[in-house]
């Protein structure tokens, strides 16, 4: 039989607010000392208040916007109740019935059509503290504790794990978009819960799921989920039955491990949040953050496309990230050809970045766009070859060059050498060099042609206009077969 | 003049702003006091003496200052005062009466203690408490039970027993108590002292460890009405540290007493003089009642016809509250720590176990049954239900009068000892209390004469943000009166 997943994931996101959830500790813990961003409040310490980050709020409505959300009239807090070290109240300040937003969607590409998967709720609760597990002991930094934390609900919509990695990439990228969360999950800014079940394939009842709790990164996801539908394939096929449990992703060995039960509660107990006040949400207020809602990837894409006659796929590359696309904006306002502008940052920028060589603040400050337009003009009036353009990116991008591109390629006389007279003679000595690649040539071996572009490049050190050597070679070549 | 021990805060007040006594006469007449005879009270788990001391010090310059410069201080400046133990006190040790939190000293303080130290009180110590303010007696504290000085083999209420005790018999000239279903007024009541608590939501409850969230309120236990109202002016107030607090302008309280109350209407619900009241408290309440009358108030009968549903539903709303708040209490941060065994579950259970008296581990586990699934529509659901009747109760009783009357307790203070084994006797020693926190409406207790040689409290009962009138109305019948001014022979 064949089967089909059913999988919906719930995204964690720490939210970018300068304060945490219900106190005025500083969110920016990243390599502070353990319990340094902490006071009375985020510690849970006896008879202390929360109370509520506006901003928070603010991040969470927005979020909620930007997925096609529902803003309730009013929303409230609800204490999620559970024993364990890194919660220190003993109950976690969350949403139960009345999230900020609800019943909204995400549309995804997915082999080349749009497919939307629903998302059930976008809620605020707080972050937990962070446990350090050693052996035989445990150690608390409670830094991380009370950082506002978005919870995005999607329903068991899911169908493969392709269909994972669209969802959960472009969530990031509209967090990003709306600069709501950093989505750095190397920095746990990000993590994910999934929920997975089996059916056979066309089948409308949904298996009995698992839930995978504690996954990091994409790529925890993403394998863990192939593993546990593997893992529940074999069972489903040999008869068995899928076991109702959390499991947590052991990604050393590559497995899904059953967490201890005591860990999850099967009763969180939940109750309205006596020390906050259900919060009224006046439209006028949920009117006005609409209204700040920035453009988000898809409508980008789509103006790309429209504004700057960029293909799909060139516009989709520049759009999944925000800071990219805002680079190509300002480039192709001082040189407004888009195609050229995009296939520079394709060939040049991008290669850098995943390597990691440059990262996007250094280049963006290291070529205005005054320095793009510079370059690329001169490369696409064919002043200079491709590979001295990309060795002036080198220059400046790396090595540190300040002077602009174009004083670069007149003091160091990197222009194409475009001058017939003085091409002409290289090519007659290439021609007079290469007796044999010529007669191939003229033998009816067109690949011939090649060679000897190549050798002219060589002996110009790549300064020649390749075009105009191709050209200029046929018509010498074309007469000296008229001539033989 | 009365002994220094035995002033009001006001009369302190004057003979301090006249110079005719120091604050440090004055502390120091109230730590001998304390000397004296609390290991017969037990009012105190905790004293400061020397820091008590400094500060009178400092009042003293202070008021020789504004003396100099024509300047009126603070009415409470330079007055020795008591702290019940579940207010958090920077520096100090704050145990809410329980052995979990043996040894916690807060780094803060709650707002109150900081604006009546800004005010210029001298905290004396921290009163002894039922275990975080769960129980009527002070026999549930942690540490020891407090005896009422009108008659010590007797209780004096509770939870706020120590500070009611502390009040009434000279070992602070007014104290801060904490009331979610009754535990400022109920002691009031037995000790024979006045005590308010205020409309949820006018006092701040930051660093005020929690109970019921929902229901707590902090209010003063004083010698006379006037104290009632300073106090409260001194601690009411927005806070922003309290996302329920008010934010609404301040009354001037002491102005509100004034001693005439014709035309006031006064409700009397049948409900509150019904079976387990004693007869001789139902009396002298009456009698109380009369006096109203003959002041010039008009009486008129009112029904608040889900009064007895307000116990069970107090007892689901607020152990389910306190489950939840008292689940922080797990030996990882402060307080007792049972770590011995090889994982934290164990951890927890020995901490819990050992921390925890019998009265909070039920109303834990009263709590979290009623928050469980399948068990939450019909309990806790429900209960927050009838909360919506009782208010509306009082909504409908005060489109008919101006305030409600009747007893704090249904009894005098009863003997140590005498209800521990039966909680639900235990429990309806607060039927009259219980209403109005879940109302989330003010409510004085003051007292009204005495039943078999111990002191009777009368309820006055206003709607929400009617302090003023509650306080108008104490004020007048304590003028008519000379309750306040007996003392209990120590
Ligand atoms: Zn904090």
């Amino acid at each position: 039989m064949e089967y089909e997943p059913v999988i919906g994931i719930e995204v964690h996101a720490q939210l970018l607010t300068k304060s945490k959830m219900f106190c005025g500790c500083n969110t920016d813990y990243m390599g502070a000392p353990p319990n340094t961003h902490v006071c009375p409040v985020c510690l849970g310490m006896p008879g202390v208040l929360p109370v509520i980050n506006r901003k928070a709020v603010e991040y969470t409505i927005v979020t909620g916007l930007a997925l096609n959300c529902q803003v309730p009239e009013a929303t409230k807090w609800d204490r999620k109740n559970y024993h364990y070290p890194d919660l220190p109240k003993g109950y976690q300040i969350s949403q139960y019935d009345l999230p900020l937003t609800r019943d909204g969607c995400l549309e995804i590409d997915f082999d080349g059509e749009r497919k939307r998967i629903d998302i059930r709720r976008v809620h605020l609760e707080e972050d937990t503290a962070k446990l350090f597990h050693e052996e035989g002991y445990a150690l608390v930094d409670f830094n991380r504790s009370g950082v506002p934390l978005l919870e995005i609900v999607s329903e068991p919509d899911l169908r493969s794990i392709e269909e994972v990695r669209q969802y959960v990439t472009k969530l990031r990228t509209i967090l990003r978009y709306l600069g709501v969360s950093s989505g750095d999950m190397e920095k746990g800014a990000m993590r994910f819960e999934v929920n997975i079940s089996l059916r056979p394939r066309g089948g409308e009842e949904y298996g009995t799921r698992v839930e995978i709790k504690n996954l990091n990164s994409f790529r925890a996801v993403l394998n863990s989920l192939k593993y546990e539908i593997e893992r529940q394939k074999e069972i489903l096929q040999s008869g068995g039955k899928i076991k109702q449990e959390t499991m947590g992703w052991d990604g050393v060995r590559g497995v899904t491990v059953p967490q201890r039960s005591k860990e999850y509660a099967h009763d969180y107990r939940y109750f309205p949040e006596p020390d906050l006040p259900p919060l009224e949400l006046k439209r006028k207020w949920i009117g006005s953050i609409k209204a700040r809602l920035p453009e988000l990837p898809d409508a980008k894409r789509e103006r790309f496309i429209q504004e700057y006659g960029l293909s799909e796929y060139d516009a989709g590359i520049l759009v999944a990230d925000k800071e990219v696309a805002d680079l190509f904006e300002g480039y192709v306002k001082v040189y407004p050809k888009g195609k050229s502008v995009v296939n520079w940052m394709s060939r040049e920028l991008f290669p850098l970045l995943n390597e990691g060589r440059v990262t996007l603040e250094e280049f963006r400050s290291k070529w205005p766009p005054d320095y793009v337009h510079e370059l690329l003009d001169s490369y696409d009036r064919g002043w200079i070859t491709q590979s001295t353009a990309s060795q002036v990116v080198t220059v400046i991008t790396i090595g540190g060059d300040d002077r602009s591109p174009r004083c670069i390629i007149e003091e160091e006389t990197l222009a194409q050498i475009s001058d017939e007279e003085r091409l002409g003679a290289i090519i007659e000595g290439v021609i007079e060099e290469n007796p044999k690649p010529v007669a191939d040539y003229l033998g009816g071996k067109e690949g011939a042609l090649r060679y000897l572009v190549g050798q002219v490049m060589r002996a110009t050190k790549g300064k020649a206009n390749p075009g105009l050597v191709n050209e200029l070679l046929i018509k010498n070549l074309k007469e000296m077969a008229q001539n033989m | 003049m009365a002994a220094l021990h035995d002033l009001t805060a006001h009369e302190a007040h004057k003979l301090l702003w006249r110079g005719e006594i120091t604050s440090l006469e004055l502390t120091q007449a109230v730590l001998d006091r304390i000397v004296e005879i609390d290991n017969e009270i037990k009012a105190y788990l905790t004293l400061t003496p020397e820091a008590a001391l400094e500060r009178a010090r400092e009042a003293d310059t202070l008021l020789a200052a504004k003396r100099r410069d024509g300047e009126e201080p603070s009415p409470l400046l330079g007055v020795p005062m008591a702290v019940k133990d579940v207010i958090c006190t920077e520096g100090i040790e704050t145990t809410c009466g329980s052995k979990i939190l043996e040894g916690f000293i807060p780094p803060y303080s709650a707002t109150v203690v900081e604006r009546l130290t800004e005010a210029g009180a001298i905290i004396l110590g921290k009163t002894n408490t039922d275990e975080f303010a769960m129980g009527s007696s002070t026999e549930n504290s942690g540490f020891f039970t407090t005896h009422n000085p009108w008659d010590t083999s007797r209780v004096p209420g509770g939870s706020s027993g120590g500070s009611a005790a502390a009040v009434a018999s000279g070992e602070a000239l007014f104290a801060l108590g904490t009331d979610t279903g009754g535990s400022v007024r109920q002691p009031a009541s037995l000790c024979g002292v006045a005590g308010l608590k205020p409309t949820y939501g006018r006092v701040s409850r930051y660093g005020l460890v929690a109970f019921a969230s929902s229901l707590d309120q902090i209010g003063p236990l004083t010698r006379d009405v006037t104290d009632c109202a300073l106090v409260l002016g001194v601690i009411a107030g927005h806070d922003p540290r309290d996302s329920t607090s008010l934010d609404l302008p301040i009354p001037n309280y002491r102005e509100a007493l004034l001693p005439d109350i014709k035309g006031l209407r006064i409700g009397v619900p049948e409900e509150y003089f019904v079976e387990g009241v004693e007869p001789q408290v139902a009396e002298v309440v009456r009698a109380a009642i009369d006096l109203l009358a003959d002041l010039g108030a008009k009486m008129v009968e009112v029904s608040l016809p889900h009064t007895e549903y307000a116990l069970p539903s107090y007892y689901l709303i607020a152990p389910a509250e306190a489950s939840a708040n008292l689940a922080r209490y797990d030996g990882v941060k402060y307080g007792l720590s049972c770590s011995e065994a090889s994982d934290i579950w164990e951890d927890y259970r020995r901490t819990r176990e050992a921390g925890f008296g019998p009265e909070v581990k039920r109303r834990i586990m009263l709590g979290a049954y009623a928050l469980s699934a399948g068990y939450y529509d019909a309990y806790y659901l429900k209960a927050q239900k009838v909360r919506t009747l009782i208010k509306e109760d009082f909504d409908q009783a005060f489109s008919k009068c101006d305030v409600l009357v009747g007893p704090t307790s249904p009894t005098v203070a009863f003997k140590i000892g005498e209800r521990v084994e039966d909680p639900l006797q235990m429990y309806l020693s607060d039927i009259f209390t219980l209403s109005q926190p879940l109302a989330g409406i003010p409510g004085i207790s003051i007292p009204c004469g005495f039943a078999g040689g111990l002191p009777v409290g009368l309820q006055i009962i206003g709607p929400a943000l009617g302090e003023e009138t509650v306080l108008r109305v104490a004020y007048a019948y304590e003028q008519a009166t000379e309750w306040h001014k007996m003392r209990p022979q120590l």
